[in-house]
């Protein structure tokens, strides 16, 4: 027998129906901690966003005063008024041109060697090498450009000079490759964009291998199994799977490292002599990039003059900016990387 | 002769013990799929020697080519060509390219590996004379000349100022830089997206233009003197972009569930994060930041405008100018001595050192965690290293991110 409390109101009595109340609002040390955390966010905004916002309003002035021959004047006189970029903005692409040249083929080989032939008990060994090499301060690949591979670059620069000279960036003026002096002309080969570019290399060349080891190591084993099934040999499946599929990985690590080659400064200051001519011709002495200019010239900068480094170091921000932007795309557009599910 | 027919065949139902038969074929090994045959290795290994001594051949005696990058040259040639021709005896054009790319990969991952090693060694070896001596390690340069023999000066007061302006700027950037990067994944919401387009831009910030920042506000237009604060600003400005975005790839790689798990719970979201999500992630930032670290340490150009260059000991960062030591090895290398470019990569020894220091350091936190029985734990959910790399996280590239989960702010 079941008894009813006594006071049940009985079946048909109105019932109160009130609705728990949900609210995804943070209360107590929930709200202390978003809006703490907001308030980190927006100092870090304030002070990055900040140092973007300074370059570009010191460099309005700089460029509205010059116009367009900011860009297209060689020379760099303030004293005369007549300052541009056009020459150091070339040796700074020129430069990091002949830095990738050198650091894509190793850092591919190298990402290659690490995710498909390496031996599997030295692969993590590698890749804390290759970490490592990137861990080394600019200012020591400065020291090793400068040291042990400037005497070697001139005499391959003299070499190269001989035999392709008739390229125009092989080409040196003011000196004869053929001539029996060449050991006292040699100093026209060194000091050169082309040396720079092998001290930036190495600099450059573990970023973008960790990238493309990183997107190679995620290639799908099926697919590397399917191709090494059907008969394919290991370079066979290296270009039928791992290189399309790491497409992606391959240009946005090489244009990440285009980005660091642009802006590196100390290797070329201590390696290239400056000059102020707007020139492709890499293995001749002289030279000059954005960020040796400013590292040159911020020491007995006038007020007006500053403003105009500042400007150069505001183009040079907005060109890495663009290079670092394009890559992101391309990495995160291709089958790997983010928002695939393979 | 088998078991079935012999005249002691069992019965039904009994066991017995199947006896080793003396008259069978010896047992084959099986194939194995990825070991190299005896034959193999040797055409693998003879095509190295023999380009070996081809090279010695072609530079030595028959060209005029002089010099030990020329014979690295004719080694690397005469080896592709020797395994071109050795497997193009045993197969068609499909083998020769396979070993062909074989080799030239190895090859130019050897190369890589040997510009590391010759960059260490390098600088170790130039350097080895005042390393020896103890005062380098102690004294600073106050009145000494670069053409002073080495039993006198040091780079103490550069490495002094180095660990003073980088740990000012930790102070600064790391609890900044994560607490960004916990706002980043953890909190959301519109305003975070904001917040990471523009660190994700400025990690784009060359370094020069970094000092030129600090240079241009803190010394010319606020005029402070060159000091180690104003360093150490500049070393901030530069490294917290790179500490936030690492940490926040860190961070988006901790698996939802475990979030949802912490809240389903019902622990608070102030709670997830510290007890679950930082933990979590902990090895993963801990290398992040020190990768940062490494990398603040050795970058030269931001200290170039902003510290001035002091000979002696300051411990002081806001009493004017202060040493670091990639100043130090910059401004001592450009006076040309032979002694002051020996005691200029002393010193890039010693940073060497720090750099690998601070690297192994990183490593061993970045390790899963070891029993004290000496036996490999449970496996954490630990942050994956293979997908989430530190040093990639620097670039564009960010790890397959689990998109289901985000904790939008509705606020």
């Amino acid at each position: 027998m079941t008894t009813l409390p006594a006071a049940y109101p009985g079946p048909d009595a109105p019932v109160e129906a009130v609705p728990r109340k949900i609210s995804r609002k943070a209360r107590g040390a929930d709200a202390v901690f978003v809006h703490g955390s907001r308030a980190i966010g927006a100092t870090v905004l304030v002070i990055t966003g900040g140092v973007g916002l300074f370059l570009g309003w010191q460099a309005w002035p700089t460029l509205r005063h010059y116009g367009l021959s900011f860009f297209t004047e060689t020379a760099w006189q303030p004293e005369a008024d007549v300052l541009g970029i056009a020459a150091v903005l070339t040796g700074t692409v020129m430069v990091a041109l002949v830095a990738m040249t050198i650091a894509f083929p190793l850092a591919l080989m190298t990402a290659l060697y690490i995710s498909e032939y390496a031996p599997a008990f030295i692969r993590s060994t590698l890749v804390s090498m290759v970490d490592l090499m990137a861990a080394v301060p600019s200012i020591i690949w400065g020291l090793w450009g400068y040291f042990l591979i400037m005497p070697r670059a001139a005499e391959l620069a003299v070499w190269m000079d001989r035999n392709f000279g008739w390229i125009p960036f092989f080409d040196v003026k003011n000196a004869d490759p053929d001539s029996a002096l060449i050991e006292a002309s040699i100093s026209s080969y060194s000091f050169s964009m082309f040396c720079a570019g092998i001290a930036v290399a190495m600099m450059v060349l573990p970023m973008s291998c960790a990238v493309m080891r990183q997107v190679f190591s995620q290639t799908p084993p099926g697919e590397k199994e399917a191709a090494l099934a059907l008969g394919a040999t290991k370079w066979g499946m290296i270009r039928s799977v791992v290189l399309p599929f790491g497409r992606g990985g391959i240009i946005g690590g090489t244009m990440l490292g285009l980005g660091r080659a642009l802006g590196e400064t100390i290797a070329v200051l201590l390696i290239l002599s400056p000059s102020f001519e707007a020139k492709w011709r890499v293995l001749e002495i002289g030279g000059n990039t954005v960020s040796a200019l400013i590292a040159g010239r911020f020491g007995d900068a006038s007020k007006s003059q500053l403003s105009a480094l500042l400007a150069a170091g505001f183009v040079l921000f907005v060109i890495t900016l663009i290079v670092n932007t394009i890559a992101a795309m391309i990495v995160n557009r291709s089958r790997s990387g983010v928002g695939t599910d393979a | 002769m088998t078991i079935a027919d012999r005249a002691d065949a069992p019965v039904v139902g009994q066991t017995f013990l199947p006896r080793y038969d003396d008259d069978a074929a010896p047992a084959v090994p099986r194939a194995s799929l990825g070991r190299l045959t005896a034959d193999e290795k040797f055409i693998r290994i003879g095509s190295v020697v023999s380009g070996l001594g081809l090279a010695w051949l072609i530079t030595q005696r028959l060209l005029p080519l002089q010099g030990l990058p020329w014979f690295l040259i004719a080694w690397f040639a005469c080896t592709l060509l020797v395994t071109a021709v050795t497997s193009a005896m045993n197969g068609g054009f499909v083998e020769v390219r396979d070993r062909v790319a074989a080799t030239t990969v190895t090859v130019g991952a050897l190369v890589v590996g040997a510009v590391l090693v010759s960059a260490i060694v390098f600088v170790v070896v130039k350097g080895i004379k005042p390393l020896m001596h103890l005062n380098f390690y102690v004294d600073d340069m106050a009145g000494v000349g670069p053409k002073d023999p080495f039993d006198k000066g040091g780079a103490a007061h550069a490495v002094i100022g180095s660990l003073i302006q980088v740990g000012i700027a930790i102070a600064i950037t790391l609890p900044l830089g994560i607490g960004t990067a916990v706002f980043m994944s953890e909190v959301g919401g519109k305003f975070s997206r904001i917040v990471r387009t523009v660190v994700e831009a400025m990690t784009a910030l060359p370094s020069i233009v970094a000092g030129l920042f600090i240079y241009t506000v803190f010394i010319v237009a606020l005029g402070f003197p060159r000091s180690g604060l104003a360093a150490a600003l500049a070393i901030g400005v530069m490294m917290l972009p790179i500490i936030a975005r690492a940490a926040d790839v860190v961070l988006r790689v901790v698996p939802g569930g475990l979030r949802e798990a912490s809240l389903a719970l019902g622990a608070s979201r102030w709670k997830t994060v510290w007890y679950v999500v930082l933990p979590t992630a902990r090895p993963g930032l801990a290398t992040a930041c020190i990768l940062g670290i490494a990398r603040g340490i050795g970058e030269t150009s931001p200290v170039l405008l902003t510290s001035g260059n002091a000979q002696f000991f300051v411990t002081n960062p806001t009493d004017g100018v202060m040493n670091s030591l990639p100043l130090f090895i910059y401004s001592t290398v450009r006076s040309g001595e032979p002694n002051a470019i020996a005691r200029a990569f002393a010193a890039a020894s010693v940073l060497m050192a720090v750099v690998l220091i601070l690297f192994v350091v990183a490593r061993l936190l970045a390790r899963p965690r070891k029993d004290s029985s000496g036996r490999w734990r449970r496996r954490r959910p630990a942050v994956d290293l293979e997908h989430s790399d530190p040093l990639a996280a620097m670039g564009p590239v960010s790890p397959a991110v689990d998109t289901t989960y985000r904790n939008e702010d509705l606020s």
